[in-house]
């Protein structure tokens, strides 16, 4: 066991993919000699030259369109978007040919790449840099989704992703970053597509993924100060989605909050909490409560930012209500 | 087939032929109702431009289209029966019904997927391109589009990237001169397209689309020079003799300029020039068009006897096999609903 950085874990995963896969390539804004926005692949240029960590002039429609052809040609790229708020560029190329290119063309070939990129709140990015766009993505049929919350995860679940034969959109929070943690990057992953029990109690059950793991958690710990005990699912993959462990502790416990950063109406929640809804209506003893993004655009104001996303004391106040 | 092995421009004219006559065969399919949909986007006026450039490509080289690449992908070497079979959305397809004429591919055949999106595919080949470069791969990649992607901006990313790294890529505007119902004078104020790739550093050229032989040189030396890694692009003047689609009787554009257009018929143009420089003579060129219109015959036969796909296959294919599969929405219905008491 060793502490580690969300980053690091991040950049250790691509560095020895990159020495197991020599197919893979990572192409994007700034990821060769600038090191990546947030340093993710800071240095990587050094071990892998500049071949393998391709510098792309800010095109981010080409760059995904490029990589989903050398995805198709035989390499296995890694595209990256530095803000997944700039999906609305390339929205084409990920929409409609790298997640439909093996289905339109009847099972022929895949588009094994992985679009790295980063979301949510938290640095005052604004409102074009701090969206929680994972229900667009979501929406997609054909592509896969990993949104990792623990340092452990944004290893294993990068590591996985590479070895994927679809193209898998892999969103990092950028407020995690510079978390650290107890790491061990040789321990058996959990398998891909499966949800961790993060924590377990027999009050209420919290269904979450990314960054509103870590405020779950932390909400959890308040509320079991108060004498109640909740159950946090990390879902690590929106897809797959792994609902049959969603359903086995909300018939088990009861009560459901589906928690996301993205805004509440049509998103990631909403599918959640529908399906909590109509598979486990019989065990539900209220409502599933959604807790979510306002629906309104992120501000660059702090107090405005954190003020429109859930936060740990906005659980914790919701779970209560939910069980006074 | 009767063909005089070794003439350039038999060969030439046999491939433009097949693709006059698949286009026609797509246009009874239409009418018999054996097509999939009405979105079918004929290439007739436009074969020189397949059928030059597809006569430099070698074997692993690679190519997308736009949608209207019937011809490219029979100049490639396509089997006529499985375009049409894809083209009636039957199970006997290239996609196995799933693609249809606008989305269809064929690894085999280095044919990286026709495209729907105007654009769309652009991209890909500079991706492909990449590979190649990487992995030595000796190939070139080929984007085919018309001037309607002319106005699109991600063909000058692409663009771009291809001349910044050195790709072996060729860029193919099919200059019709329409995008759907748009004139090219109305979408655009310089058209002299070769200007814009020259701009990003590349090759370009525009060639009349009438004498395929031009095609073929002005593509032979843009392919040699990619290969070696200078991207170019290729700019080929033709006229689209009918409408966007089968439903469209082109209300844009007068009778005068139709028939005007149509005088530029590079299928009439290689036969007359192989006759005159006595190549070919007539009665032979006769029985070549007659056997290659029996093959084209049997296309249909073929996409009307085929079997449309079996309903459980639309669950195929989204991921690759074993992966975890979309769960259908009567499955998860009946689950909701099969309730017990509790």
């Amino acid at each position: 066991m060793a502490a580690m950085t969300y980053r690091d874990a991040l950049r250790q995963a691509l560095d020895d993919a990159m020495k197991e896969d020599q197919s893979i390539v990572v192409m994007g804004e700034e990821v060769g000699r600038y090191g990546g926005a947030y340093g993710v692949t800071k240095d990587l240029i050094k071990t892998h030259g500049p071949e393998r960590l391709i510098d792309t002039p800010i095109s981010e429609p080409a760059i995904i369109g490029a990589a989903v052809g050398a995805a198709m040609t035989g390499l296995r790229p890694i595209a990256e978007l530095m803000y997944i708020d700039f999906l609305g560029m390339t929205m084409d190329q990920l929409a409609n040919q790298a997640a439909k290119i093996r289905y339109m063309f009847g099972g022929q070939i895949g588009v094994p790449m992985v679009l790295r990129t980063q979301g949510g709140t938290g640095r005052s990015a604004g409102a074009q840099h701090s969206q929680s766009l994972e229900g667009w993505v979501m929406h997609t049929p054909g592509l896969r989704l990993a949104m990792p919350a623990t340092v452990q995860d944004a290893y294993h679940l990068l590591r996985q992703s590479l070895t994927k034969p679809d193209p898998v959109v892999f969103i990092e929070h950028k407020a995690l970053y510079t978390r650290k943690e107890e790491v061990d990057l040789t321990s058996e992953p959990l398998p891909w597509g499966k949800a961790a029990v993060r924590r377990e109690g027999g009050d209420l059950v919290i269904v979450t993924y990314s960054r509103q793991v870590i405020y779950a958690l932390e909400a959890a710990q308040k509320l079991a100060a108060k004498g109640i005990e909740a159950t946090v699912i990390d879902l690590r993959t929106l897809n797959p989605l792994d609902f049959d462990t969603v359903r086995q502790h909300v018939e088990r416990v009861g009560k459901a909050m589906v928690v996301s950063e993205g805004v509440m109406t049509s998103g990631v929640a909403a599918e959640l909490a529908a399906r909590i809804s109509e598979e486990c209506f019989d065990f539900l003893e209220q409502p599933v409560v959604r807790v979510a993004g306002e629906d309104i655009p992120i501000s660059v104001s702090q107090e405005l930012e954190s003020g429109s996303v859930p936060s740990t004391s906005l659980i914790a106040e919701v779970a209560e209500k939910m069980l006074s | 087939m009767n063909l005089k092995p070794n003439t350039n421009l038999s060969s030439l004219y046999r491939t433009m032929r097949r693709i006059r006559t698949f286009e026609e065969r797509v246009g009874e399919l239409f009418i018999r109702g054996q097509s999939a949909g009405s979105m079918l986007h004929l290439s007739i006026g436009e074969e020189s431009s397949a059928a030059g450039v597809c006569a430099v490509m070698k074997p692993q080289d690679t190519f997308t289209t736009h949608h209207r690449g019937h011809g490219i992908f029979l100049a490639r070497g396509a089997d006529p029966k499985r375009m049409m079979a894809e083209i009636g959305g039957k199970e006997t397809g290239y996609c196995h019904g799933k693609g249809g004429s606008m989305h269809i591919a064929d690894m085999a055949l280095g044919h990286l997927g026709a495209n729907a999106i105007v654009g769309g595919g652009i991209p890909a080949v500079v991706g492909a391109g990449l590979s190649s470069k990487r992995l030595k791969q000796d190939s070139v990649s080929v984007a085919f589009f018309g001037d309607g992607a002319m106005q699109q901006g991600i063909l000058y990313e692409s663009m771009n990237m291809a001349a910044l790294w050195d790709l072996p890529v060729l860029f193919v505007c099919i200059n019709n001169q329409y995008g759907m119902g748009t004139r090219i004078d109305q979408a655009t104020r310089n058209t002299a397209f070769d200007q814009r790739a020259k701009a990003f550093g590349l090759n370009g050229t525009v060639v009349n689309g009438l004498d395929v032989e031009e095609v073929q040189a002005a593509a032979r030396w843009l392919m040699d020079e990619a290969r070696n890694g200078k991207p170019g692009f290729l700019s080929v003047e033709v006229y689209r003799f009918f409408g966007h689609a089968r439903m469209d009787k082109s209300p844009y554009r007068d009778e005068a300029e139709e028939l005007e257009g149509r005088k530029k018929d590079p299928v009439l143009f290689a036969r007359n020039k192989l006759i005159e420089t006595g190549l070919e003579t007539e009665p032979a060129l006769d029985e070549t068009d007659r056997t290659i219109a029996a093959e084209m015959d049997a296309t249909i036969d073929f996409t009307v006897e085929s079997k449309a796909p079996q309903l459980n296959t639309m669950f195929r294919d989204v991921y690759a096999v074993g992966e975890p599969e979309p769960e259908p929405v009567r499955t998860r219905i009946d689950r909701v609903l099969a309730r017990e008491d509790v």
